[in-house]
């Protein structure tokens, strides 16, 4: 039982939250009265979960997801829902059906997605740490655009059970904080085995970070620096390897030559698992009410076409027409092929190196409405997506701005070995501090 | 190319609706990210090898589930204990 509570009243200036709670019990364990804040596509028993879509305003969940359970027994004070793109569906926060979140560097422009809320709570000083989730990069770009560090775990690392579904084959949740130390941290709490969940593996986290690169093996994939890339970010980042090469590392030129098809990959994939996921929203054991005087598909298209945003609706479509037939061949099966050839890609350059590193994003933090058009928001995760399409772990370490806005360097490794990413992160972040 | 008319159908078809006077700005973006997605074409085969996928099973023994008011809470409409839909015929 919750021994104790914590009251919770920050000045959200930055929007970060859908929901908070004034007074947020807790009771011990190793993050007793830490205040974590909670993506709003987890579920909270008893605390609304909306995913920022309409459809689910006012739903509230009758039980934990996996992850929320193992911070409650961690002693963590859960005190609120953070804003997001809805259903993870973007890179800005932006699509969010309650409003944009602003980023805490600069209120002009947008904490990046779809995580921005999680992020700009931990950049804001609102809390210490939160979690996440990453389906294309939704951890990794928030945290490079806010200057925080997130991590996309390993695929089957954090169990995703009482996640609500946007593309199961490619989405973690996982740990965002100010430190690599916090990110670990969070990571020991919330990885490990479930048995709701089959995907997850018994590969628990207990690890000691240590700031040792010596000897360390990196490569340098070519496609991270190349067109689409903000000249200076690469140089800023560049700058940041050369860092990790004084404290001993040594770096490997590589290329990734699937990744002139990953992004296209990933969306079909990603918008196919949603057309399918998202069709439980139908306003009938949740959600708005269908006139149940209608037939069934009037009134089934009427309560999602209110109740889904445009993106949202996008992807649905597009995930649809993708496994349709006489479509499926060109779209679906082939983005199945380019997978297998972005992890073949990985396996074959990990086979020679220790972790692979690059920008998070292209760019820094977009300015509200500079990606109005979705082709130009999705060639954004051009970096991060392959990641989620090999299922291997990533995490973004700020390391430096461009135009005063932060800049996030990016560390792949093998499947089951976050902890080296980490520990490769951490030695940059006390190199520099 | 996909047509207006073809971005109604799918739009029916997955059951999200669509209001006319959104229909050209849809269609138009629709084209725009399928002509992307034709660097697809680039990847050779015509079906992912199945290598790696294998059933995870677990013995099918009785939890004590939700109760019927935690399920029916959410629900806009009840009836009974059920809970309430179009009609589907």
């Amino acid at each position: 039982m919750p021994a104790h509570s914590l009251s919770f009243d920050p000045d959200d200036r930055y929007h970060a939250f859908l929901t908070t709670c004034s007074r947020a019990e807790h009771g011990n364990g190793p993050l007793k009265g830490i205040a974590v804040a909670v993506k709003d596509n987890i579920s909270t028993k008893g605390i609304e979960t909306t995913c920022a879509s309409r459809i689910l305003k006012g739903y509230i969940p009758p039980y934990d997801a996996h992850v929320v359970s193992l911070l409650k027994a961690a002693g963590a004070a859960v005190v609120g829902k953070t804003n997001m793109d809805e259903f993870g569906m973007g890179t800005t926060t932006e699509n969010s059906a309650f409003g944009p979140t602003l980023n805490p560097c600069d209120t002009l422009r947008v904490p990046g997605g779809s995580s921005g809320g999680s992020a700009a709570a931990v950049a804001g000083g609102m809390v210490k740490m939160a979690l996440g989730t990453d389906t294309g990069g939704s951890i990794r770009c928030p945290a490079a655009f806010c200057g925080i560090t997130g991590l996309k775990p390993t695929y089957g690392r954090v169990s995703r059970f009482g996640l609500i579904a946007y593309s199961n084959s490619l989405e973690q949740i996982g740990p965002m904080g100010k430190t690599v130390s916090d990110v670990a941290t969070l990571m020991g709490i919330i990885a490990g085995h479930d048995r709701r969940d089959s995907t997850s593996q018994a590969r628990p986290f207990s690890h000691t970070l240590k700031a040792d690169v010596k000897g360390l093996r990196i490569g340098i994939p070519g496609e991270y620096f190349g067109p689409g890339v903000d000249p200076e970010i690469a140089s800023v980042v560049r700058r940041a390897i050369g860092r990790l090469e004084e404290l001993g590392a040594v770096t490997v030129p590589c290329s990734i030559p699937s990744m002139q098809y990953a992004l296209a990959a990933y969306y079909v994939t990603c918008t196919s698992e949603a057309s399918s996921n998202l069709a439980r929203f139908d306003g009938v054991r949740y959600g708005p009410a269908p006139d149940t005087k209608k037939a069934w598909h009037e009134a089934f298209q009427e309560v999602r076409r209110e109740g889904f945003g445009p993106e949202v609706r996008r992807r649905i479509m597009l995930g649809t027409f993708a496994l349709s037939s006489g479509y499926y061949g060109k779209y679906y099966a082939k983005a199945q092929i380019a997978r297998q050839n972005v992890k073949a890609d990985f396996a074959r350059i990990l086979a020679g190196v220790d972790v692979i590193a690059g920008p998070t994003m292209p760019s820094i933090a977009f300015t509200f409405g500079e990606k109005s058009d979705p082709l130009s928001m999705y060639l954004a995760d051009i970096l991060t997506v392959p990641a989620n399409l090999a299922g291997i772990p990533a995490i973004s370490v700020p390391c430096g701005k461009v135009r005063g806005m932060p800049v996030g360097l990016q560390i792949m490794g093998k499947h089951f070995e976050d902890e080296r990413v980490m520990d490769v992160a951490y030695a940059y972040e006390q190199a520099v501090s | 190319m996909v047509t207006e008319h073809e971005v109604q159908h799918i739009a029916e078809l997955a059951d999200v609706g669509i209001n006319k006077d959104e229909l050209e700005t849809f269609t138009h973006q629709f084209n725009a990210i399928l002509d992307y997605f034709d660097t697809l074409d680039l990847v050779k085969g015509e079906q992912a090898a199945n290598d790696e996928l294998f059933n995870v099973m677990r013995e099918d023994e009785t939890e004590t589930p939700l109760t019927q008011e935690e399920v029916l809470r959410n629900a806009p409409a009840t009836e009974d204990g059920f809970i309430k839909a179009p009609r589907v015929m």
